[in-house]
């Protein structure tokens, strides 16, 4: 119970910590507010800049727009885009769909890939393990922007396999998924293999192997679980990877997500829906390494206790 | 330990030349391009654009007939500057953060402790793009923006190991020996704390390589047409269809950079680790 009340008290304070960065962020913007939210061809007249200053409450002093601003954000109220005029909440809502496909498909291919991958190779002859090493540190090495033009000119120009850019149905996902997914599958490959590696010369290998299981059985029932402990501290890293590496894959692919909103938001200036999407990523950081936590507990019996 | 010897890593023996032989002509094309690639990079020739790679353009040339070998060798000095540049500011501003939390007392401690725990927490790159809506694109924005994202990473970094040099016996001799707290800061505690941290720039500037020319492909950092690795990827992505050189070419250049940074980064981490342990 006290350990569950500390894990929710450094969550909000991750939360609250980046509705603090995203508001000091809106502060140091050079330039006075009202001209960013008008843009550069308004005759606007100084009675309706006053009005809008003070409607939008930038007349008072910065620490009782803080608390107001902090006040909005724990009611859910992120405001509105200077660019398309609508609430925040409902730009990231509409987008979110299209984004969580796609974390969620590369994940996948990612786990997949570095589950074979380690588990075909860890402990194995040397020429074998120098390949797997080998594609790892390319897979890790890659540049996702970079990977997806590859694959977009192998598989979508050359090779008509897969649609071109724009679709949003399921063969569209395929390369996209693949783009995020590759890179991050280097790193847990390389993760997994390791740990197997350590856990195979662990005396429990040895005592299951004696006990008559065939090597793949001691790798999947035993090995298996040791080394995906060691996964869990990369949950932060992970996370940033999928939201961060979404922005790119959204942009060489030519799909609309939370990657492509922020991407046009910073081109525009568009801070309320930069901010709100800074609070979504802290807030989806918080839940999953929670939840990783949680998980945790169920794969290693020993953090129990 | 049949574990150690099982986790060695094979091919190291020739992964440390082939990897520098790999830097060396970029290392070349960076301070010196026209010893490489003589013609101009940006002057175009409307008549041959959209060559394919062959013996007069060796990587074929671009809609606008530019070459885009020369392109590549002009852009090597633009595009490692800006991982560069990211990482030196990264590794300082890490550095002194590091060292003021360590040394700096309780209270300096828990501020910079939490400040690190929220950046930490937020995407790498998303955190380059919140700098970026503040000040706007260009180059020295953008590598003022990676170095903001990736500075918690490095400072949390020093912070461990100062707190560990602080307690080592060295440093209490010196104490001991009356020795000064700047004198034992500067000649002891930072030598010591930010060895480990040089290593690991060497593999984090090959991830600031790879978010510099990402946040060029954006459209933020290197603006055509001048080249740059990332900006010419953005540029040749309309052309993909007809002209898959255009696509391949700045990309493998990318790529083989950080293979090659990262394998001199792990060589240096055994080293260290090696001499430490």
């Amino acid at each position: 119970m006290r350990t569950l009340a500390k894990r929710v008290g450094a969550g909000l304070a991750v939360l609250y910590g980046a509705a603090t960065l995203a508001f000091v962020s809106l502060q140091l913007i050079p330039g006075d507010t009202v001209s960013t939210l008008l843009g550069p061809a308004t005759t606007a007249s100084a009675e309706v800049r006053a009005q809008i200053s003070a409607e939008l409450g930038l007349d008072q002093p910065p620490l009782t727009r803080y608390l107001a601003y902090l006040g909005r954000v724990v009611t859910g109220d992120l405001g509105s885009s200077y660019q398309l005029q609508r609430p925040v909440w409902q730009l990231i809502g509409d987008q979110l769909g299209p984004t969580v496909q796609l974390a969620a498909a590369a994940m996948a291919a990612a786990v997949l890939i570095a589950l074979v991958s380690a588990v075909a190779t860890a402990g194995r002859r040397r020429q074998v393990r120098a390949a797997a090493t080998a594609w790892e540190l390319v897979a890790v090495s890659l540049p996702s922007y970079w990977l997806g033009i590859l694959l977009l000119t192998a598989f979508s120009f050359q090779l008509p396999i897969f649609p071109v850019i724009g679709a949003q149905d399921l063969p569209a996902l395929v390369l996209p998924a693949l783009t995020l997914g590759l890179p991050i599958a280097g790193v847990l490959a390389q993760v997994l293999r390791e740990g197997l590696e350590a856990a195979l010369a662990q005396p429990f290998a040895v005592t299951a192997r004696a006990r008559g299981l065939s090597q793949t059985a001691v790798r999947l029932r035993h090995a298996l679980r040791h080394a995906a402990s060691s996964l869990a501290t990369l949950t932060g890293w992970l996370v940033g990877t999928l939201l961060g590496g979404a922005v790119l894959v959204e942009t060489v692919f030519g799909r609309s997500g939370i990657g492509a909103l922020t991407l046009q938001a910073v081109d525009n200036k568009d801070m309320p829906v930069v901010m709100g999407v800074v609070l979504l990523s802290a807030l989806v950081f918080v839940v999953i390494s929670n939840l990783v936590d949680l998980l945790y507990r169920v794969i290693d019996p020993r953090v129990r206790a | 330990m049949t574990a150690l010897t099982l986790t060695r890593a094979p091919g190291r023996r020739w992964s440390l030349p082939l990897a520098w032989a790999v830097l060396a002509p970029i290392l070349v094309a960076a301070a010196a391009p026209e010893l490489l690639a003589a013609v101009s990079p940006i002057a175009t020739d409307p008549v041959n654009a959209l060559l394919p790679p062959g013996a007069g353009h060796w990587f074929g040339t671009d809609q606008l007939g530019r070459d885009l070998f020369t392109r590549v060798v002009h852009g090597a000095r633009p595009s490692l500057l800006l991982g560069l540049g990211a990482t030196v500011l990264a590794v300082a501003a890490g550095a002194l953060l590091g060292l003021a939390a360590a040394l700096g007392g309780r209270a300096a401690d828990q501020v910079v402790t939490r400040v690190l725990d929220i950046l930490l927490s937020l995407p790498q790159l998303l955190l380059a793009l919140l700098v970026i809506t503040v000040l706007g694109g260009g180059v020295a924005n953008v590598v003022l923006a990676i170095a903001v994202a990736f500075t918690p990473g490095y400072a949390r970094i020093v912070r461990a190991e100062a707190l560990v040099v602080r307690r080592s016996g060295y440093v209490e001799a010196a104490k001991g020996l009356g020795l000064g707290r700047p004198a034992l800061i500067a000649r002891h505690i930072l030598p010591n704390a930010v060895g480990p941290l040089l290593v690991l720039a060497t593999v984090g500037f090959g991830t600031a390589l790879i978010a510099g020319s990402g946040l060029s492909f954006l459209g933020f950092g290197v603006q055509p047409p001048d080249p740059e690795w990332g900006a010419m990827l953005a540029e040749g992505r309309d052309f993909l269809a007809t002209a898959w050189w255009i696509g391949l070419f700045p990309g493998a250049a990318i790529t083989a950079t950080v293979i090659a940074v990262n394998v001199l980064g792990r060589a240096a981490q055994r080293r260290f680790t090696r001499r430490t342990s």
